[in-house]
């Protein structure tokens, strides 16, 4: 093994993507312009998360002049928000496309209304419509207390989970896509050519994919800190710590995917197979707590699920290292077995 | 068949065959590759010569078969010392022409200086521009000079001047002939017999996955076609020609002669006063032993 060969493969790898100014500019807006995005959706205390239609309202009128009718609790709630529609015909069609939750008409007594069964949300709004068409002193009361300690914004818990999916595209397509085309256009041929060993070659790819993603994240991490100034309560270091395991272990998923195939389509479908998966799965964007016990245990196979149970529990709890050494060991334990396989598979033209 | 090359054998090839499920690519190619020596592997497209050299480079595994690399069985240190330009080559993207040869050299133990072999592959020019940005001539420089960069011994060009406009060719030809002159033992394929005949002293026709023919281009040419042609304008070709020592043929406004004893015809031409200045006289090259040997032209 000689390190200059390996430096010398290093070097030119970051030539390549410090020079490649769309992908490199990419990378680095990519995430930060999905978390400024969020930021500033999730900026208020409250969201409309549900839409409910109201017709006939007509081009003059406002949406506002027809809710008379409807409880007040209820048009003052601020998850819902009111669309008017001029006739029936354009509501039904927004229903059915579930562009809109439930559809009203105004001016009916009893209240007419229509909603999808098979919409989750309409039935929450159904029954939110319900509830404030009980008179108050008939209901049973309730008392608001607080949530004590800390409460965890949504683009807290969300940052994690953005950094972790670009990391994890880099990763993937950084080193798989790459090596593929690689070895479809004769780079790796002409490699081969020379003394460098496949070892020093897919050791080389791994370190200068590794530097570049913790590269990319302080980065990304220092701006968007800058503008929507986040709150970690753990360790900084133990953060990066954490990082960097769960960024070794994807890149070494990657060397598995590039370590055979000439055909890049067939890599972007496998690429796709695993990344789109272990996005929804791995809860970059929300929670899968309640979901199936087999898709719980499920995403447990795919490594950002670990980086980002231990990246939450570090950043939004305050863990320390030991607490999260579990998901740290699975990571290193993934990245051997992902190691072993890439380089027993690797093949230099194949 | 066996052939033999007249100087110490560098490389031997033993029985060398690679099969691809029915394909016979390379079937039993047995030789020996001469030390210094400027070696050619010519054939057409598809006769199996660059998978015959890339298992000769170890790039790819052979079927069955033994290489000898200077008597012994090829080591780590092989790659040391050979130098590789392939048919088709993409290079790193992103970096210049000096970076690339910057990047290659720290592949080595040993390597040329680099502005050493930027002078000899005529890159002064372009050695800051990115690998993408420069012509296919520059191209194919560059990677002849990243073959030459190891300082190697043994020098494998395969189809060096594909695709090259006549002045781009010739100048590779130029370095490839310098890198000559230097000693060192350089493997040639090429489907061009112009190439062929103008670089390499040791010659090999392959044919379906075998080497047919072997020798020096004038042995070859001697041995296979030693029938010339004198084509003699019809107005000047006497009536009773008597006997020429030729096949005679007429094609449209000339006659053909085709003789193994050129300098009988022209004297007996010039004795019954045929104006030389209109005649033309083809010597065969080694197209014609390859249409001989295998009743196909080279370009098929």
């Amino acid at each position: 093994m000689r390190f200059k060969r390996m430096w010398a493969i290093f070097h030119a790898r970051n030539r390549e993507f410090f020079r490649d100014r769309a992908a490199f500019g990419w990378n680095f807006l990519f995430p930060f312009l999905i978390i400024l995005g969020f930021g500033v959706i999730f900026k208020g205390d409250y969201q409309s998360q549900f839409k409910v239609g109201l017709f006939p309202i007509f081009p003059s009128g406002s949406v506002h002049q027809s809710i008379d009718l409807l409880p007040e609790s209820f048009v003052a709630f601020k998850a819902i928000s009111l669309v008017g529609f001029e006739t029936r015909a354009q509501g039904m069609d927004k229903l059915k496309q579930h562009k809109i939750d439930l559809l009203v008409e105004t001016g009916t007594q009893p209240i007419r209304y229509w909603v999808s069964d098979s919409s989750p949300s309409g039935a929450i709004v159904e029954r939110l419509l319900k509830e404030a068409l009980v008179p108050p002193d008939s209901a049973v009361r309730f008392e608001k207390k607080d949530i004590q300690g800390r409460q965890i914004r949504y683009i807290d818990w969300l940052f994690p989970g953005v950094l972790g999916m670009n990391m994890m595209f880099s990763a993937l397509y950084g080193v798989g896509w790459v090596v593929v085309r690689y070895r479809k256009n004769g780079v790796l041929k002409r490699l081969k050519a020379t003394p460098l060993t496949a070892f020093e070659y897919l050791t080389a790819q791994l370190i200068s994919r590794i530097f570049l993603l913790m590269f990319t994240l302080v980065i990304v991490w220092v701006g968007c800190d800058w503008i929507l100034g986040f709150r970690v309560y753990g360790s900084l270091m133990n953060l990066f710590l954490v990082f960097l395991a769960g960024s070794t272990c994807m890149t070494s998923l990657g060397l598995v995917i590039a370590s055979r195939g000439t055909s890049e389509e067939f890599t972007n479908g496998v690429l796709n197979f695993i990344s789109w998966p272990m996005m929804f799965l791995s809860e970059v964007w929300f929670s899968i707590e309640g979901a199936p016990g087999w898709l719980q245990a499920a995403a447990k196979i795919f490594p950002l699920t670990h980086l980002l149970k231990a990246a939450r529990q570090v950043m939004n709890e305050g863990e320390g290292l030991f607490a999260v050494m579990p998901e740290i060991a699975i990571l290193c334990a993934m990245t051997l077995a992902f190691l072993l396989a890439g380089a027993t598979m690797f093949s230099w033209n194949k | 068949m066996k052939a033999t090359a007249p100087m110490r054998p560098l490389l031997e090839l033993v029985d060398i065959h690679k099969y691809y499920k029915r394909l016979r690519a390379v079937d039993g190619v047995s030789m020996t590759i001469g030390q210094g020596s400027c070696f050619g592997l010519l054939g057409p497209n598809g006769v199996g010569k660059t998978t015959l050299i890339e298992i000769i480079e170890d790039i790819i595994d052979p079927t069955g078969g033994t290489i000898l690399y200077k008597g012994a069985r090829r080591a780590a240190q092989f790659r040391q010392e050979v130098g590789i330009m392939f048919q088709q080559t993409a290079l790193l993207s992103f970096l210049s022409v000096a970076e690339t040869l910057e990047t290659f050299s720290r592949l080595y133990d040993l390597t040329e200086s680099i502005d050493h072999l930027i002078q000899l592959c005529h890159l002064e020019e372009v050695k800051a521009q990115l690998n993408d940005k420069i012509s296919g001539g520059q191209k194919q420089r560059l990677l002849l000079a990243l073959a030459l960069l190891n300082r190697p011994e043994l020098v494998f060009l395969d189809e060096p001047s594909t695709g090259l406009d006549p002045q781009a060719r010739r100048n590779l030809w130029d370095i490839i002939k310098t890198v000559k002159s230097q000693g060192r033992t350089i493997v040639l394929t090429t489907h061009y017999m112009e190439e062929a005949e103008k670089l390499c002293d040791d010659i090999a026709i392959m044919d379906k996955g075998n080497v047919i023919a072997r020798g020096a281009p004038m042995a070859l040419i001697e041995t296979h076609c030693r029938r010339a042609t004198l084509s003699v304008p019809k107005a000047q070709f006497p009536e009773k020609p008597g006997d020429l020592q030729g096949f005679i043929n007429e094609r449209g406004d000339r006659i053909q002669i085709r003789t193994d004893n050129v300098n009988a015809v022209v004297s007996k031409l010039l004795s019954m006063g045929v104006d030389m200045r209109g005649v033309n006289l083809q010597t065969p090259s080694l197209e014609d032993v390859f249409l001989k040997l295998t009743g196909r032209s080279l370009r098929e």
